[in-house]
């Protein structure tokens, strides 16, 4: 073959792959050289959905950013939501009431649960599997639904507050959860089936997208994609925050680090989720939701109205914001994609100094030329879909 | 002759009705309606007219205004007559190839002998081959002369699926024509009179290999690399839009008709049903005289023929439903060097028991 094409002349095709491409979902642009099919080399543009986060945390009061952390990662922003409330608490050096542990780890995990499912259904639709894709739609709408039961909202969820949560759990919560994680897992099995040990599938993500465990470290990958590569680190098990500790759940890791690996490993987390949600359910003590500290939380209404020093409370926290003594902090959690990391900066005064968000998707986002190079075109598809770039957190 | 002329000019208005104006509206709302059935969504049903929905079936109709009304994009540095050309030889070559299927036996009506086929060629398979061969222009000229990198790698995937797949398919093809000792379609057809002589039992293989390449020719899911929408946005034809892209869409379906007619044709038993001869249908209507007789079997016939399209149809419409993509030099690898070889075997102890 070489020696029949050695005189001849060839041209490489530079190619604009995004930001209106259906496989760059998330608005990026990837410049990419291609030999044919092959892949010679890729530039990967991100910043498309650059909103300011960061200025606009600076310009609102610490209650205020609440509602912003909702836009990072919109599939999962609950956890984004206890993300920023644990960072902001651990700067102010309060602690949550138990039952308020509890219910943010639900939270969590309910998040990751969809995080997961609509991952994977759009990997899935992406690879021409469109069929996989609506059941894991379906399953998430169950798990929507759960979020709308106690937030009122499906995506934008605002749902978390300093100090606490924005209402309880609503009644009979328990046997509807129940009852929709099921539900999921019936889907679970459906889409197990039709993908896990489907050649075409297997074909296409084994292989494709490897990333040894070493490399990965340096990159800066956390989360499912890390370890896939083999690399048992979770937030969760490593620096254990809210009830983490006391639940009994398995880290699922990967061998090879490539695709496939990633989509296992998403899989598995599924259903670690559910374990994780059915445990706290089970052992989710009676009690307050909000801590007891006006100056931070605010308190119920009919203080507010009734007593003059909760409507002076009200008043300031409202008007001026909270406010958290001198200092910095970082804290990390495990968000869907990986380790969410809110790196505050207090001045003592009612907004935040400076409000820095660790995005999950961000360095798996660089390594993407790491990984495609040398590979198919249609390699981008499955190894842009399963490290799930999300716009919204990664461009901030 | 004015008979002959009569009876040709009633089966192209048959077989071109039953496709354009059957199938090919009607396919579009069977792919969204199978589609939702098995994704547990209601599909489509918004189209109304006076308020009555009939589970979607107006949709063809509303697509077909649509399609009319909406501008004929043609972009700057594009080929004008190949964009133009394009379309039509897609569309073409998949109509065309109904004129060899045949959907009925010989029959005699008003003491003038109908073969049900439009043209009886010797060479029917040939045909078949011929204009299939011709199908991968469409899409090549369609992604060359659009200016489009993504319609250009479409449509270069496109030539090389083709026509690597077209090779498979005439080699799975010839088990079936030793089998049966003829290429034309009608003869095979006679052949499947026992229902034990059906190609799916003398060809097993064959009919799989066949039905695979078939599948990839036709450039369906999980075949579908030169459109494949997530990464070649629409592959070759990203730049069509309008009635031009309908065409394309319309040459799909059709392929996916004229698919099932051939694998009926060649492997289930035509328009035969099980243990019935023509001849025993044209006893068993002998109550309506010599002519009725005939007319009721070949409805039959047409009748049962049709049913195993429509079947036909339906499986492919659950594949491409069921299964993700391929990636490109997997179809290139499943091609060469695992259908290819096994039709290839495949040849060769038909051709031993032949012998023995």
């Amino acid at each position: 073959m070489s020696e029949t094409t050695k005189d001849l002349y060839t041209e490489n095709m530079i190619i604009n792959m995004g930001p209106s491409h259906p496989v760059t979902h998330g608005t990026v642009k990837f410049l990419v050289t291609l030999d044919g099919e092959k892949i010679v080399d890729m530039k990967v543009d991100i910043g498309y959905l650059h909103r300011g986060f960061e200025k606009m945390c600076e310009n609102s009061t610490w209650e205020q950013v609440m509602p912003f952390t909702d836009r990072l990662n919109y599939v999962s922003p609950l956890i984004n939501n206890v993300g920023y409330a644990l960072a902001v608490e651990k700067l102010i050096g309060i602690d949550v009431p138990e039952r308020c542990k509890y219910i943010r780890v639900i939270a969590c995990e309910l998040s990751r649960i969809a995080d997961h499912l609509t991952n994977i259904a759009a990997s899935a639709m992406e690879m021409g599997a469109m069929t996989a894709f609506l059941y894991f739609v379906e399953a998430r709408e169950f798990i929507w639904d759960l979020i709308e039961s106690f937030c009122g909202a499906r995506v934008t969820t605002n749902y978390v507050r300093i100090g606490g949560l924005k209402n309880d759990l609503p009644d009979g919560f328990k046997e509807k959860t129940l009852h929709a994680l099921a539900e999921v897992r019936k889907f679970w099995d459906d889409v197990n089936k039709l993908l896990t040990k489907n050649r075409i599938f297997i074909d296409r993500v084994r292989n494709t997208g490897t990333m040894p465990p070493e490399e990965a470290i340096s990159y800066g990958f956390t989360g499912p994609c890390l370890r896939a590569s083999g690399v048992p680190y979770d937030v969760r098990k490593a620096h254990p925050y809210l009830i983490y500790d006391q639940l009994n759940f398995d880290i699922p890791v990967g061998e090879q680090g490539d695709n496939f690996d990633r989509y296992l490993v998403r899989m598995e987390e599924i259903i670690q989720s559910t374990r994780i949600v059915e445990q706290a359910l089970e052992q989710i003590p009676k009690g307050p939701i909000n801590i007891c500290s006006p100056e931070y939380r605010w308190q119920p209404k009919e203080a507010v109205y009734d007593k003059i020093e909760s409507l002076i409370f009200h008043f300031k926290t409202v008007v001026e914001g909270i406010k958290p003594p001198n200092g910095e902090i970082y804290f990390p959690i495990e968000a869907a994609n990986g380790e969410l990391g809110f790196y505050l900066v207090s001045n003592g005064g009612g907004k935040p100094y400076k409000c820095r968000v660790r995005p999950p998707c961000f360095p798996l986002t660089a390594a993407m030329p790491r990984m495609v190079k040398g590979g198919f075109i249609a390699d981008i598809i499955p190894t842009f879909d399963l490290i799930n770039m999300i716009g919204g957190e990664c461009d901030r | 002759m004015i008979a002959d002329l009569i009876e040709t000019i009633a089966k192209i208005l048959f077989v071109f009705g039953i496709n354009m104006g059957f199938f090919s509206p009607i396919l579009g709302w069977v792919e969204r309606k199978q589609s939702a059935v098995m994704q547990d969504r209601v599909g489509a049903n918004r189209a109304d007219i006076m308020g009555y929905k009939a589970i979607g079936l107006f949709h063809p109709i509303a697509d077909a205004i649509k399609v009319m009304v909406k501008e004929d994009f043609i972009p700057d540095g594009a080929n004008k007559i190949f964009h133009t050309l394009a379309p039509f030889i897609s569309l073409t070559c998949s109509i065309v190839t109904f004129a060899v299927v045949p959907f009925g036996g010989q029959y005699e009506i008003f003491g003038h002998k109908v073969n049900l086929v439009i043209a009886n060629l010797d060479v029917g398979i040939l045909f078949v081959f011929a204009f299939a061969s011709l199908a991968p222009y469409g899409a090549v000229l369609a992604g060359w002369s659009s200016n489009n990198n993504w319609s250009f790698l479409g449509g270069m995937r496109a030539s090389a699926q083709m026509l690597s797949y077209e090779v498979a398919m005439g080699f799975t093809i010839i088990g079936v024509i030793m089998v049966f000792g003829s290429l034309r379609l009608t003869d095979i057809g006679m052949m499947q009179e026992d229902f034990f002589r059906w190609g799916i039992f003398l060809q097993p293989v064959g009919f799989i290999l066949f039905l695979t390449c078939a599948i990839a020719e036709n450039k369906r899911i999980p075949f579908d690399m030169p459109e494949a929408e997530s990464e070649l946005v629409a592959g070759y034809f990203t730049e069509y839009s309008g009635m031009k892209f309908v065409m394309f869409w319309m040459g799909e379906f059709l392929e996916i008709v004229t698919i099932s007619a051939i694998v009926t044709t060649l492997f289930f038993g035509a328009w035969h049903l099980p243990f019935i001869t023509d001849a025993d249908l044209v006893n068993f209507f002998s109550f309506a005289g010599q002519t009725g007789s005939n007319f009721l079997a070949i409805l039959v016939n047409v009748a049962t023929f049709l049913m195993k399209v429509i079947f036909f149809i339906w499986l492919q419409m659950t594949i491409r439903w069921t299964l993700p993509r391929f990636r490109y030099d997997q179809v290139m690898k499943l091609g060469w060097k695992m259908i290819l070889p096994i039709s290839l075997i495949n040849i060769f102890i038909t051709a031993v028991i032949i012998l023995v």
